[in-house]
């Protein structure tokens, strides 16, 4: 992961531009005192009409906004049919992500599959192996529910030290919906698991129809607790890349495990062992053995904003720190935010209590004096669970271990507003 | 499997006829799955050899495959191609800073090999190994990884016998007895340590991609300047080449080709042949690729891909040309085809 094609003109570029941008503030403080023509003269569209109600039936941002997107490192995979993208959160707010930009990772790229050519098995230790259509699953009472997904991989490659620029590529392997879907438990029991005699010891496996055939294994008791068969997210039909029409959510669990396109779930003796669960979505330790099995998502956080795609650009006085925290263990209680790199801690306000692994936004107000901050923020939840340094996390596990990084970010913001990713003594 | 396949496709439409609903359920919703259908999804081999088929394959029989269809991505002798997955080596670098992680060095259990290769391999062509093409594959991998003999036979019945190096590397997720009591604990608010010294840039690597990629921002300008142009002239000149705006749009559309074909400077054969100048090239006529023999015969009859046959190869290759060994589903939209011929005809 040395290949450096990554240009940095780019970056500088944008950088003044959010400079620029500040000087424009200047700009538009001596316009104020003959009056702003934004305000003083009749603007255009004040003046002429807008676009009909049958100009855009499905609606995208407006185009002020096409900077919003999806991005991806090219020379992480040799492809983009089995690579990752990630979602912009330097630029969201809220806690809910857009469908159209949250990030995607295929194994085999994201396939078109019709309602109508939709089934779905359930099949193994169960009283009948069944065959459902998509029409079968709208039948089955439904639950909503509003939960993150993380790749195990998010902040992965930051392992070896601070190597992106950017949220959006250290932590944007992560998204928040809210599902419409019918439990897993009840397309179990419609199958009957009377044959899979005591549950407590028995697996599920479940299978993708894409070409990847991604499959994981899941222990039985995962599979009956909360565990959702979904065709919705945000109130709309999955995009294709999350999965059309159906996909698994695994709550608080690593993304690998909501396999997409589902199309089968065996009730199996023994987990499968297959590709997913053991040559990746492994951590190898400092001294070379492995940690399998590790589903849950700690809990984790990173200011968003100001961060490297977001600088500060307004000067001193009034600032709006804000980020997100999440943990697939339970509710985010509270985050605290540190403005000297960890020396001492402010505790910040969430924006609404926090949800079972859902994620949280948080806000400090702050009024900046201009000089620079190195920001960091703290996650803590319904555990007790505090989010981890990063030096904390390599004391235990070496920097071998590719998932699971949920040590605490820095960002160094300096007197000019721009912000960079460091790492701290 | 392609065993029983065939069987499946005979059998299996006339069976969900006859299954009927599902008993009992609370719900009494779906319907029972045939034996058939299950035999046709149903393929995950378990690390105790449950689900593993009849059958064999030597490692000579592997290594005549492996070249054939898998070499492409991971080299010859599995060692990998770019930045495609390593099959063999890496054995000892575990404890190492980058440690190689292949079928050999890493996976515990050869019956996730046989199943991920049976199921998800090759890359853009899955599910097209029988049994016994994929015992043989196996094999091969495990010979590459000095992990058996070349004269080396592997079945169902010696499965079990094969002995992976890092069997033992693994343990179950132990973070809640080793982490929890050092991160549950109450957070230090104040003084929690005396100074704070930047230890590291990310600037210092500056591997992250442009905020704007170079792609999009080149695309942007493509769109832009045609327009400045016909405010300024009315009537342009017919352009000499094809329209950017379209260029920009094939590049995009091949990144669907890209799996298979290499395009533009020092473009090797892969999976498919590299297509530079192919507007006006011979069919089947690149030098040292494997061809169908459908295509290659094309070829030999004179057919040169013009715009037009392009067209129609692309739209549905299998029908254009029969049994063609280019594993794609085609692009159904006209203006897909349109744009990639415009992006292939930039290239001589
Ligand atoms: C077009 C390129 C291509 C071809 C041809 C190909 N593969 Fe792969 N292979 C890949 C990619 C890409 C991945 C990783 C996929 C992913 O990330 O999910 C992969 C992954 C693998 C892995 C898992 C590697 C790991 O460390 O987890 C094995 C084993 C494998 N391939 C075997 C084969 C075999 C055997 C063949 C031939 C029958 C084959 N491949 C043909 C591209 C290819
Ligand atoms: C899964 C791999 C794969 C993908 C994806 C793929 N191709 Fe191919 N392509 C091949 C193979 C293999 C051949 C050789 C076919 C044969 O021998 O029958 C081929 C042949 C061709 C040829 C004929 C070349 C010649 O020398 O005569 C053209 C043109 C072509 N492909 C274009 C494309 C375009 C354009 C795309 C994307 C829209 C694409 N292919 C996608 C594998 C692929």
């Amino acid at each position: 992961m040395t290949d450096q094609s990554g240009s940095s003109t780019t970056r500088r570029g944008f950088l003044q531009a959010g400079l620029a941008a500040g000087g424009a503030v200047a700009t538009a403080g001596a316009a104020r005192a003959a009056g702003d023509p934004l305000i003083t003269e009749v603007q255009p569209w004040a003046r002429f009409t807008g676009v009909g109600v049958d100009a855009v039936p499905y609606g995208l941002p407006i185009k002020f906004e096409d900077d919003v997107i999806r991005r991806n490192v090219p020379w992480l995979t040799a492809e983009t049919m089995s690579s990752v993208n990630f979602t912009p959160i330097h630029a969201l707010d809220g806690t809910i992500t857009p469908q159209g930009c949250a990030f995607e990772r295929h194994h085999s790229g994201a396939i078109e599959l019709r309602k109508e050519d939709y089934r779905l098995m359930i099949n193994g230790l169960v009283d009948r192996p069944l065959v459902f259509t998509y029409a079968d699953l709208e039948r089955f009472p439904r639950e909503n529910h509003v939960y993150f997904l993380e790749c195990a991989a998010n902040s992965g490659m930051e392992w070896a030290g601070a190597q992106l620029n950017g949220a959006q590529f250290t932590h944007g392997m992560i998204h928040n919906m809210e599902y419409s879907g019918v439990p897993l438990r009840t397309l179990l029991e419609e199958a009957g698991l009377d044959a899979a005699g005591t549950l407590k010891d028995k697996w599920i496996y479940v299978e993708g129809a894409d070409a990847s055939s991604n499959g994981r294994s899941i222990p039985m008791d995962k599979a009956l607790d909360d565990v959702l068969v979904a065709f919705k997210a945000n109130g709309e039909a999955l995009r294709k890349e999350h999965g059309y029409p159906v996909r698994l959510v695994v709550p608080g669990w690593e993304g690998n495990m909501w396999v997409k396109w589902l199309r089968r779930v065996e009730v199996m003796d023994g987990p499968v062992e297959s590709r997913e669960e053991t040559s990746k979505y492994t951590d190898t330790l400092a001294d070379g053995t492995s940690r399998k099995w590790t589903w849950e998502m700690d809990a984790k956080s990173v200011i968003t904003s100001p961060s490297p795609q977001s600088p500060i650009t307004h000067g001193p006085g009034p600032l709006v720190i804000t980020g997100l925290a999440w943990s697939g263990r339970g509710a985010i209680e509270r985050v605290d935010v540190s403005t000297d790199g960890g020396m001492t801690w402010r505790t910040a306000r969430l924006a609404a209590p926090g949800q079972d692994k859902a994620v949280s936004r948080f806000y400090l107000d702050v009024d900046w004096d201009g000089s620079e901050l190195l920001l960091q923020s703290r996650a803590m939840d319904s555990l007790g669970y505090v989010q981890p340094t990063k030096d904390a996390l390599r004391a235990i596990r070496g920097e071998n271990s590719i998932y699971h990084n949920n040590g605490i970010q820095t960002w160094w913001v300096k007197p000019n507003g721009e912000a960079e990713n460091v790492e701290v003594s | 499997m392609s065993k029983y396949r065939n069987l499946v496709i005979g059998t299996a439409l006339a069976s969900a006829l006859l299954a009927g609903p599902a008993l009992a359920g609370e719900y009494g919703l779906g319907r029972t799955a045939t034996p058939e259908e299950i035999a046709a999804w149903n393929l995950d081999v378990s690390p105790d050899g449950t689900g593993l088929p009849d059958g064999s394959g030597s490692v000579e029989q592997g290594e005549t495959l492996f070249v054939e269809r898998c070499a492409v991505c991971h080299g010859e002798f599995a060692e990998g191609v770019g930045r495609w997955p390593k099959l063999a080596g890496g054995e000892g670098t575990l404890d190492r800073a980058d440690p190689v992680k292949t079928v050999g060095s890493y996976w515990p259990y050869l019956s996730t090999a046989w199943d991920y290769i049976h199921r998800s391999m090759p890359f853009g062509n899955a599910q097209t190994l029988t049994a016994d093409e994929t015992y043989a594959i196996t094999a091969y991998i495990l010979y590459s990884n000095f992990l058996v003999d070349s004269d080396f036979v592997l079945s169902d019945e010696n499965f079990l016998d094969v002995e992976m190096p890092n069997a033992d590397g693994f343990i179950v997720d132990d973070r809640e007895k080793v982490e929890f009591p050092k991160f549950i604990r109450e957070p230090c608010m104040e003084d929690c340590k005396d100074s704070v010294e930047i230890t590291m840039h990310a600037s210092v690597l500056d591997v992250t991609p442009g905020t704007e990629t170079d792609e999009e921002a080149a695309a942007a300008q493509q769109d832009a300047a045609p327009q400045d142009e016909a405010k300024a002239e009315p009537e342009p000149a017919a352009p000499a080449g094809p329209d950017p705006e379209l260029v920009a749009a094939g590049e995009k559309v091949f990144r669907q080709c890209k799996a298979c074909h290499m395009i533009g400077d020092g473009a090797k054969n892969r999976v498919g042949p590299h297509l530079n100048g192919v507007l006006g090239r011979t069919v089947g006529s690149v030098d040292g690729f494997r061809y169908s023999r459908t295509m290659a015969e094309m070829g030999e009859d004179g057919k040169v891909w013009d715009a037009e046959s392009l067209g129609t190869f692309l739209e549905n290759p299998r029908d254009y040309v029969s049994r063609t060994k280019m594993a794609f589903r085609g692009l159904s939209d006209a203006a897909d085809r349109e744009a990639v011929i415009a992006y292939l005809s930039t290239f001589e």
